[in-house]
């Protein structure tokens, strides 16, 4: 059996890519040193240089001012703070702002608290729809703002997307909100570090990022705001975080994350051109192997190290199993508390069938990713769809019963 | 693994025969409750969690595979049916004989395992024939091959129950040697998909009151109403809310449930006694009998009966040698000899011919 902590063939970055060692070296030099980034004495004040330092290094990284940068729990905790405190904000402001526009195929993060809001504050959501390729329906959005702008609270649009990689036109939401003076969040945890992002050219007056998704530690994020925006604060406390956001300063995380954060910035040209040329010759391989397979999302504005794909008649649990048990690991689409597979609602707002959203695999190359890796999946997915068809076949995708009879 | 410590060591045993386990854990709910409530076990995420922690301390893959509609289908819906019929099913039986021995064992197969692998009391052999014969656990107050009885040989062929040649406790002791957290968790039992474990209010809730009279079995009088006859069992005493008592003082038992009506029939003890039982849907484990003396247990955990068991293709008769009583349509008749487990059907009519003309 292969060491399920040291998968041989790692295909799943989109969930967690590795630590870059800038990072590991620049949480461990904090580790062992003392001192609050909050109290007033000499260790107190050399930890809050770490975390100044750290703050100015993103700043500079996403094209934002450090004062922008609140760090957070990561990008769960930036979306409802975005998300939340944006709505509170504006509707103490104005009590008509009550709506919240949004696609149908933002990560849960965003999706539940916008529910919450709805349930629990007289938020009024609204969806958009996204064409086939997973793409926002602009003229939707434009549409959805025009009926009453003065009753939009604000828009949030992810950058890309988790699941299948598609890039949303973030530039073409800001156009259309700001024309109407209504602020943008967006979600960039998938995007920094693989496509260009750059906060203030963006417009975007609030963006999500999170460490573990660009080769920095867990549980450690930020919410880039623009000064002038108002956000209401979810946790209350010392006000550690620009009185937006409080608890104890982690400062350790702090620094590995904008370790990663200049590292996977900095190299992210070679690293989008080295990682979507794998990508191609995986999607390549697997289809030369499975000729049915189907690439889904954008074929070209996607995220480099993104290839989702349907394998028509498999369980797409059944194909992570039989790949996991060959030492592959991959994913059926975002990860759920009671590994519960449900069809993702990504696929179903695509317009895929129930059958197809429940069929397709995730594999996520990221920067630790090598030609081996894409050999070792084009070896393995000829028998492995083989067998997860049949089984496909028993478990309720075009159901017969053998034997119960 | 639902969980459990049951299946927890049954994995763990597996393995340790050295065969390469998967843990499964088996989503039964499309909106699983976190927590675990009361004793049912095995249908909450923290059950999930439990059977996780299981597998890694045993050191096994793991993971969850959602069998919510099949269950539905199969067993949920099958319960609610048989009871609007009048009848008295057994959902674990049927989930064994659908789901686990059915569309999982069906699936794993497909995926290229070799055997389904539970925590179920009952012991297999195989004999010199080749065929797998089905035994009784060593620990009879543990045994489940009443709910397997609906295996068939095709089943039992791809089938392990580590756990047969021991008692519960031992099993315990295991699971804590073993440094399973599971060890000392309560026992499931109960039906796992009603959630407060109250079945009469559960059933009223998904066919309505179903309320009608309650009558005497000789004289058709009606002594009274009831709420609904889903909370009804055949054999019942408590509960009938009778305000006149028999002639002879003798307390009153419910005979008989008439569903469409609502009518709940009751008479006196002597009139649920049962020695001839008529059965359909029969399946055998291995080749059919003609004729058999031998036993039957009408329910989980019920007596032994001898009994001489005739089969005509699809029609079982049963003339049970030592009477029952309160046997309702719907039951499983689990045919054994000895201790071997021949097969099973659905108990159509139960009646009583000793005494009469």
């Amino acid at each position: 059996m292969t060491d399920p902590t040291r998968p041989a063939v790692y295909l799943d970055h989109a969930a967690s890519t590795p630590m870059y060692d800038e990072a590991v070296a620049a949480i461990t030099r904090q580790l062992t040193q003392v001192g609050n980034a909050s109290s007033l004495h000499a260790p107190g004040r050399a930890a809050r240089r770490t975390v100044e330092e750290s703050r100015e290094t993103i700043a500079r990284a996403l094209g934002a001012r450090p004062g922008e940068v609140v760090f957070t729990s990561g990008g769960t905790e930036s979306d409802n703070l975005a998300l939340k405190g944006l709505f509170w904000s504006r509707r103490d402001a104005d009590p008509r702002r009550v709506r919240i526009l949004s696609s149908a195929v933002e990560h849960h993060a965003v999706l539940d608290a916008l529910h919450w809001l709805a349930d629990h504050e007289g938020a009024e959501l609204e969806l958009l729809p996204v064409d086939r390729l997973g793409r926002l329906d602009v003229d939707a959005l434009r549409d959805s703002l025009a009926r009453d702008p003065g009753s939009v609270a604000l828009v949030s649009v992810m950058w890309a997307n988790n699941e299948v990689g598609t890039l949303q036109p973030v530039a073409d939401v800001v156009a259309a909100a700001h024309a109407h003076d209504v602020p943008v969040h967006t979600d960039a945890v998938q995007a920094v570090g693989q496509v260009p992002v750059d906060f203030a050219s963006s417009g975007v007056d609030a963006l999500t990022l999170t460490a573990h998704k660009l080769g920095g530690p867990y549980g450690v994020g930020a919410l880039v705001v623009r000064r002038e925006v108002d956000v209401t604060p979810l946790l209350h406390g010392g006000g550690q975080e620009r009185d937006v956001r409080s608890g104890t300063i982690d400062v350790p995380a702090i620094a590995g994350f904008a370790a990663a954060v200049e590292v996977a910035v900095g190299r992210q040209a070679e690293h989008a051109l080295a990682v979507s040329a794998l990508r191609d010759d995986l999607v390549a391989a697997v289809q030369a192997q499975v000729p049915d397979a189907v690439l889904n999302g954008d074929p070209v504005d996607r995220l480099p190290g993104n290839a989702h794909l349907t394998f028509p008649g498999c369980e797409g649990d059944s194909l992570l199993m039989l790949l996991d048990a060959r030492g592959i690991a991959c994913s059926t689409g975002s990860a759920c508390s009671a590994g519960v597979p449900q069809p993702s609602h990504v696929l179903l707002a695509m317009g895929c069938g129930e059958e197809q959203a429940r069929s397709s695999l995730r594999f996520s190359l990221g920067h630790t990713s090598t030609g081996a890796d894409v050999e070792a999946l084009r070896a393995a997915i000829a028998p492995v769809v083989e067998r997860a068809r049949a089984a496909g076949v028993v478990s309720g995708l075009g159901a017969s019963k053998k034997i119960a009879g | 693994m639902s969980g459990g410590v049951d299946s927890a060591v049954a994995a763990a045993r597996a393995a340790e025969a050295g065969h390469e386990v998967t843990g499964i854990h088996l989503a039964l709910s499309r909106n699983p409750k976190s927590y675990r409530t009361g004793a049912r076990g095995c249908c909450t995420i923290e059950d999930s969690n439990d059977a996780r922690r299981a597998a890694d301390v045993i050191g096994i893959p793991f993971y969850v595979w959602d069998m919510s509609d099949r269950f539905h289908e199969d067993v949920v819906e099958d319960f609610m049916s048989e009871y609007a019929s009048g009848r008295t099913p057994n959902p674990c039986l049927r989930c064994n004989e659908k789901i686990k021995f059915a569309a999982v064992l069906e699936r794993a197969l497909a995926l290229g395992f070799d055997a389904v692998a539970t925590g179920h009391y009952a012991r297999l052999v195989t004999g010199d024939d080749g065929v797998v014969q089905m035994h009784r656990a060593v620990d009879h107050g543990k045994d489940q091959s009443y709910v397997l009885g609906v295996l068939t040989q095709e089943q039992l062929a791809h089938s392990l129950f580590p756990l047969g040649d021991s008692p519960k406790s031992a099993i315990r002791l295991e699971a804590e040697a073993r440094g399973l957290s599971v060890a000392q968790k309560p026992d499931s039992h109960d039906i796992c998909f009603i959630s407060d474990g109250d079945t009469g209010g559960w059933l009223r809730e998904k066919l309505g009151s179903g309320a009608g009279d309650v009558v005497d079995h000789e004289s058709g009088e009606v002594l009274g109403q009831h709420e609904g006859s889903f909370g009804f069992t055949i054999g019942q005493r408590k509960g009938l809310r009778i305000g006149r008592p028999t002639a002879d003082g003798q307390p009153r038992y419910v005979l008989d449930i008439e569903p469409v009506s609502g009518t709940v029939t009751v008479g006196p003890r002597a009139a649920l006694t049962v020695d001839r039982i008529e059965g359909i849907r029969p399946r055998w484990c291995g080749t059919p009998p003609e004729r058999l003396e031998g036993s039957v247990q009408l329910r989980a955990h019920g007596d032994e009966h001898r009994a001489v068991v005739t089969v005509d293709g699809d029609a079982v008769s049963v003339e049970l040698l030592d009477a029952a009583q309160g046997i309702a349509p719907g039951q499983a008749a689990v045919i054994y000899d000895g201790s071997r487990v021949v097969g099973s059907c659905t108990i159509s009519a139960a009646r009583r011919t000793a005494g009469e003309a």
